[in-house]
């Protein structure tokens, strides 16, 4: 062995993973502001009964229209709904689609287009196709056909808006699952005699999973927005119970009496989007091993 | 010597699957094209050619990584192209292969150990966490690393640390016979060396045959025992290493040996340039595959494809010219191409 032949050395040092955490926090102020927003709304959302200081759903018509004061903090609509107690109980319906919705879809789409893209043949044609056909519609009007055939209720939005981001997955992790399967290391474990499901859990799943993480966190954001806006338009969450989405449906109707509702659900559905692309664009950086390191 | 591996008129045809096409559908591209040959116990036979000539595709048929249009291969007496998913399953402990790209072979999200211990695993030669340690760590020692660094991701290491992992990871279940594709290709220079005589010391100690890919025409006269040339998809000259080097009698590898660099100045010969581009292979001349490129070329050659045929002990040429005396060249070959 020669004096070149050093290969301790040269070898860089290891992280873990919680250095790389930390170190993926620590060089942007803002990760630290959107974890800080999306663990506030969780709590919210979570301990909605003890933070509401009313009824959402309670009337009175004494104080209809209020402007914010020491009792309502931020107002009430024109039935006399205390706004804040509204935003805070439609934190918990705007949340749970948010966050369980891509998730769902995540799943059964990642599944679909790993399978279509390493097996190929007719299976990844039927997929092809189903994806193409269901893109061919924006979410949201392919949203408003589903729920206008499925009709209301919670696990029909959820189902919706499941439904409605499944073949932006699966799109994405068929082309991931294309890209990978040529990689060497794919031909490597095929070479050592790794049955196939083991290659894709080992080899193919672990590299797609950085964009398919990201689309999730992208698409808690539009999961959000698209329940908002089913419930905008009478889709979604039905009144009286409140989601953000209908809040604002609701105050645009009185927006001259009262314009707290749409400037209170406004912010909070900018607040948690924003936050999530943020948290996106992080977590995109930590799963790559390269940029990661 | 015993014959170890044998193949027999292999074939990969690309593009002729079938399908749904739409319009003409295009002329499949023959990569390997009636290739036959054997490979000895505990030789290394090398290949060389120019990029296209079909080098990596054969490679990859010898271990059915891509399945052949034709042919057998025969490993150990047993024909690999006919066997199902599960006994080539098995028969990959025989069969392994070191990968071109040392960054590419690895995957990103895996420790030094769980990408050696793979094969061990699928073979349930290691049974407790423990023994695989052990295993692991013997075989980063065979191979000139640390054992303390098995728990470390590929990225941490170089081009050359990497493609030792990639051989640990071929030899860890002592495998007869091992395709070793452009092994060196894609490292410094300096490392080159070191990654062939590391790969000729395994041999030694364990006695596999290697089928060894390259274009680099000095590394292949180190460690090779014989050499075959292709073009086109096909071999134009087999032989011991010896012959291929001082007699070579194709006017393709007389071609390919003058190309290579010689640092003694005074063994330096006129360079043979040959005109022209390698015909694609989707449209492969007719009559010898060479003729539109070699300088003696005759009409013969442009209607009658020569046979590989034996032109001293052990070598063959497919050539209409092949002798035992080396064929003079024309010093600057004229450009009978086009």
């Amino acid at each position: 062995m020669t004096s070149l032949d050093q290969p301790v050395e040269a070898v860089r040092p290891t992280r873990t993973l919680l250095e790389n955490v930390t170190a993926t926090f620590i060089g942007r102020p803002s990760m630290i502001f959107a974890a800080v927003v999306i663990l506030t709304f969780i709590a919210i959302a979570l301990f909605a009964p003890l933070l509401a200081p009313y009824d959402p759903l309670a009337q009175s018509y004494l104080v209809i229209n209020a402007y914010p004061s020491a009792e309502h903090w931020l107002g009430t609509d024109q039935f006399g709904r205390d706004v804040l107690s509204r935003l805070i109980y439609g934190s918990r319906n705007s949340m749970i689609f948010g966050i369980t919705a891509p998730i769902i879809a995540a799943l059964v789409g990642t599944t679909l287009g790993v399978v279509a893209g390493y097996f190929g043949g007719i299976f990844d044609r039927l997929v092809t196709r189903m994806i193409d056909l269901l893109l061919a519609f924006p979410d949201l009007l392919l949203a408003i056909i589903i729920s206008a055939a499925l009709g209301g209720g919670f696990w029909n939005i959820l189902a919706v808006l499941s439904i409605a981001f499944v073949p932006g997955f699966a799109r994405v992790a068929r082309a991931s699952t294309l890209a990978v399967k040529q990689e060497p290391y794919v031909e490597a474990s095929v070479a050592v005699g790794l049955r196939t499901p083991l290659i894709i859990l080992r080899h193919v799943v672990p590299n797609i999973a950085a964009p398919v993480v990201v689309l999730m966190t992208l698409w808690v954001a539009s999961a959000i927005r698209l329940e908002a806006a089913l419930s905008f338009l009478g889709l979604g969450t039905r009144p009286p119970y409140p989601s953000w989405g209908n809040i604002i449906r609701d105050g645009l109707n009185n927006i001259f009496g009262s314009p707290w509702p749409i400037i209170g659900a406004g912010f909070a559905i900018t607040l948690v989007v924003l936050s999530f692309n943020m948290i996106g664009d992080a977590v995109r950086d930590l799963l790559d091993p390269e940029i990661g390191q | 010597m015993t014959e170890l591996l044998r193949a027999d008129n292999l074939v990969k045809a690309f593009g002729s699957e079938g399908g749904f096409h739409i319009g003409a559908r295009k002329q499949p591209v023959r990569a390997v094209n009636g290739v036959s040959f054997s490979v000895t116990t505990g030789e290394t036979l090398a290949v060389v050619g120019e990029s296209g000539c079909g080098k990596s595709t054969l490679g990859r048929l010898l271990l059915r990584l891509i399945e052949p249009t034709e042919g057998q291969v025969h490993i150990g007496g047993v024909d690999v192209t006919q066997m199902s998913a599960a006994e080539l399953r098995a028969a990959r402990r025989q069969m392994q292969m070191v990968f071109q790209d040392p960054y590419g072979s690895l995957s990103p999200r895996r420790t030094v150990a769980e990408i050696i211990a793979e094969p061990l695993e699928v073979f349930g030669i290691v049974k407790t966490r423990q023994e695989r340690r052990e295993r692991v760590a013997e075989l980063l020692e065979q191979v000139g690393l640390p054992p303390t660094l098995m728990d470390r991701h590929p990225r941490q290491f170089s081009g050359g640390q990497r493609q030792r992992i990639g051989i640990a990871r071929a030899i860890a279940l002592n495998p007869d016979f091992i395709v070793a594709d452009e092994p060196v290709s894609a490292l410094d220079v300096s490392v080159q060396a070191q990654i062939v005589n590391l790969l000729q010391d395994l041999q030694e100690a364990k006695g596999f045959s290697y089928f060894f890919i390259a274009h680099d025409l000095a590394v292949v006269r180190h460690i090779a025992d014989r050499v075959m040339v292709m073009y086109l998809g096909r071999i134009v000259e087999i032989g011991p290493k010896r012959s291929i080097y001082t007699a070579p009698q194709h006017p393709y590898t007389q071609a390919l040996l003058s190309a290579a660099p010689e640092p003694d100045v005074k063994k330096r010969t006129k360079r043979i340039i040959l005109s022209g581009d390698v015909p694609s292979p989707s449209n492969v001349p007719p009559g010898c595959s060479f003729h539109t490129r070699c300088p003696l070329a005759q009409e013969q050659c442009r209607q009658v494809r020569p046979e590989l045929r034996e032109v001293a002990p052990g070598q063959t040429a497919a050539c209409h010219f092949a002798e035992p005396n080396p064929i003079k060249l024309p010093v600057s070959a004229p450009a009978y191409a086009s």
